[in-house]
């Protein structure tokens, strides 16, 4: 049994009709390029040697940029490192300036884009929390009214004359993150603050990102995570270098995002600066019993897990190996091809396909599969490690544990008062 | 993608996005922000040290003491009420000289700020330039006490003081935005400053009197720095009506142009080049 749609993941409900609210955020055309230095000085004496200008390379960072985004939309930007992302954002939060194009916005923005910056370490909360508020725009008296809810929702009451020098990091970006959230800033630009503090405020922060998607509030999400872009945006954007792959669908957006990432060099141990591993993934995809491809499998069906790869050069004595990992980072299941199956050597553009029935034991949730590649049967000889090549959701009834086993439980009960 | 609705039932007005700049977000929000930091920066200087604020007035008081052993012990200068003077042209060339090494490094110094949030970035050079001038206001309570224990009399004309601190404030203002925004594409230029800083001191009437100098090709070029003569009519207004004023240091007002052209441009230069430079500061750095 398989179904193959994109929104019955565990907790996305993309209900909300944004048609009729007004345009919000318009960008047209945006494009932003960046000189950097060709010639790499890496001595004094080079340095005083060279005198001449050094080269410059341009960097298109963002090429013809456009989109929009409706009031109360939450809107999910995503893309590989460099990609155009973070400059993209900081286009609209007016820190850098655009070389072409245009953008448009309505309604107040939160001046910041990573939590914290505008702290002073030297000051105590009270006065950090007065001045972040005069830098959201708020008139001191407001933002000085602010200092209660702000405290209170970082649980920091106790610590408000404490100079934040002095505070944690985790205690840092409670109040960072409690300050942007009081703050009645109409649109928010958030760059990657998800996964902060313990547990417990965690929990907090996906409250207050679940809030925010039913609010009037339109905030922008820069992430990497796709599980964060699956439950709480309504729309996300792909970029991939500095131009706009795709927009629209979160599921379908993170899947391409995903695709783009192990079409390239995937980010193993030796390679990560961008050469191309000498064996990749091309694909990889879930198939149902009855060999159709799929994204969500019920609980309890049987799955096969299916790759091709292709070797760039010739690699000798390969391993294989694969596991499924939940989101809480625990590897669930591993297996690897069996030593019978293992060729001697792939060589160069050979294809390999690897496909495995598995007995699925999954308990419900949200699995991303790992591969790894050895050469010579050697663990520490690593061609490849891509953390990401596939995610896939395992629905149905949730019981506790990371996996389920077939059980047989009887129930006696013996003695006691009865007739 | 939604496809174009026909015409959405609400339409906001869409304000453009200019990108980084000088002053941006408003006017009210820039002069509370640089009210605040420069508040807080200043009270930090009270804090973490023993002496606190007394450290700010220590400094030019220890200077003024080796100056004033230099001479009237060693170099004998016959200037009327000469230590009165020294003391009070060192704490108000000490607003230039904070206020501009302060500044110097200043938007270098708040890359986090600059970087990441949309920061009005003239707040940035001009806040240390604020906390300089809180400093000399504390400092001149000193001085102007010292000036009457010594046995000068209050004049009419120290109601002319506001008049010489504004000169030096604005002087002090355009030189720090020049040298702020050109540090952040020549890092040369804070390590040249104090050089520049401390010729300019011996370079204006500050431990000397003008009138000591002969006229020749050196007086003229003391004549041009704007700084000569706003120490000149300082002292002819504050410190000794019987000096020259201004004027008369001069010799006419022509004499005057050079000094009063070169403040003029560079305050105007200094506040072309950073908004020139505002937008682009946060890829420099």
């Amino acid at each position: 049994m398989a179904v193959e749609t994109t929104n019955d993941g565990p907790r996305t409900s993309r209900g909300r009709k944004f048609d009729d609210e007004p345009v919000v955020i318009e960008a047209r055309g945006v494009a932003k390029s960046f000189r950097l230095p060709v010639n790499k000085i890496s001595s004094l004496k080079e340095q005083v040697t060279t005198l001449s200008r050094p080269g410059y390379r341009e960097l298109r960072a963002l090429r013809d940029v456009s989109f929009e985004v409706r009031r109360g939309e939450f809107f999910g930007i995503v893309g590989r490192n460099g990609s155009g992302k973070s400059t993209l954002l900081k286009v609209l939060a007016s820190i850098y300036a655009a070389d072409a194009g245009r953008v448009r916005m309505a309604g107040r923005l939160a001046p910041f884009i990573e939590l914290g910056v505008g702290f002073n370490p030297e000051l105590t909360a009270r006065e950090n929390v007065e001045l972040n508020g005069v830098m959201m725009g708020l008139e001191r008296r407001q933002a000085r009214s602010r200092l209660g809810a702000v405290l209170e929702f970082a649980e920091l009451e106790e610590f408000v004359d404490m100079k934040l020098k002095n505070y944690s990091s985790g205690m840092l970006v409670r109040l960072a993150f409690s300050v942007m959230i009081q703050s009645d800033a109409e649109i928010l630009l958030i760059d990657e603050v998800l996964a902060v503090g313990d547990a417990a405020f965690q929990q907090k922060c996906a409250d207050v990102f679940h809030e925010m998607r039913d609010s009037e509030r339109t905030v922008i999400l820069v992430t990497h995570d796709m599980s964060a872009v699956e439950q709480y945006c309504h729309r996300a954007m792909l970029l991939h270098d500095g131009e706009v792959r795709a927009t629209g669908d979160p599921g379908e957006v993170a899947r391409k995002y995903l695709r783009l990432n192990f079409e390239a060099a995937p980010s193993s141990g030796g390679d990560s600066l961008g050469e191309v591993a000498d064996i990749v993934v091309e694909d990889a995809w879930l198939e149902d019993e009855d060999g159709k491809p799929v994204t969500n499998v019920e609980k309890g069906s049987a799955i096969s897990f299916c790759a091709e790869l292709e070797a760039k050069r010739d690699v000798d004595k390969p391993t294989f190996g694969f596991t499924f990992v939940n989101p809480d980072g625990v590897e669930v299941v591993g297996f690897g091809v069996p030593k019978e199956e293992l060729p001697d050597r792939v060589s160069a553009s050979q294809q390999i396909q690897i496909r495995s029935k598995i007995e699925n034991r999954l308990a419900p949730g949200r699995y991303l599969v790992r591969c790894w590649i050895h050469r010579n049967r050697n663990l520490s000889d690593i061609v490849l490690y891509s953390p990401h090549i596939l995610d896939f959701v395992v629905f149905g009834k949730d019981e506790a544990g990371v996996a389920f086993f077939e059980t047989d439980v009887e129930l006696e009960l013996k003695g006691g008062e009865r007739e | 993608m939604s496809a174009e609705a026909p015409a959405p039932a609400r339409t906001l007005e869409l304000r453009e996005v200019r990108g980084p700049s000088a002053t941006g977000g408003g006017s009210r929000r820039f002069f509370e922000l640089l009210w605040l930091i420069s508040a807080t920066e200043f009270k930090k200087s009270f804090h973490g040290t023993a002496f606190g604020y007394l450290w700010s007035l220590i400094r030019p008081l220890m200077l003024f003491g080796v100056l004033l052993v230099v001479f009237t012990r060693i170099i004998r200068f016959d200037v009327a009420n000469y230590p009165v003077l020294l003391l009070f042209n060192l704490v108000v060339f000490g607003l230039f000289q904070e206020g501009t090494g302060g500044a110097v490094g200043s938007v270098l110094a708040q890359e986090g700020i600059v970087r990441k949030t949309q920061f009005p970035r003239l707040v940035i050079p001009l806040s240390s330039v604020v906390v300089a001038f809180f400093t000399l206001a504390l400092n001149l309570i000193a001085v102007f006490a010292f000036i009457l224990i010594y046995g000068i009399d209050p004049m009419w004309t120290w109601l002319f003081l506001p008049v010489i601190l504004v000169l030096v404030l604005v002087l002090t203002g355009g030189v720090s935005l020049l040298i702020s925004a050109l540090n952040v594409r020549f890092r040369d230029v804070a390590i040249i400053w104090t050089v520049v800083a401390t010729v300019l001191m011996y370079g204006s009437p500050i431990i000397y009197p003008l009138n000591i100098i002969e006229p020749s090709f050196l007086r003229d070029v003391l004549l041009a720095n704007p700084l000569t003569l706003i120490f000149e009519q300082a002292r002819h207004w504050i410190i000794d009506p019987e000096a020259e004023t201004a004027l008369q240091a001069a010799g006419s007002w022509l004499n005057m142009l050079p000094a009063v052209a070169i403040y003029v441009v560079t305050c105007l230069l200094g506040i072309w080049v950073f908004k020139r430079e505002a937008p682009k500061i946060a890829e420099r750095l």
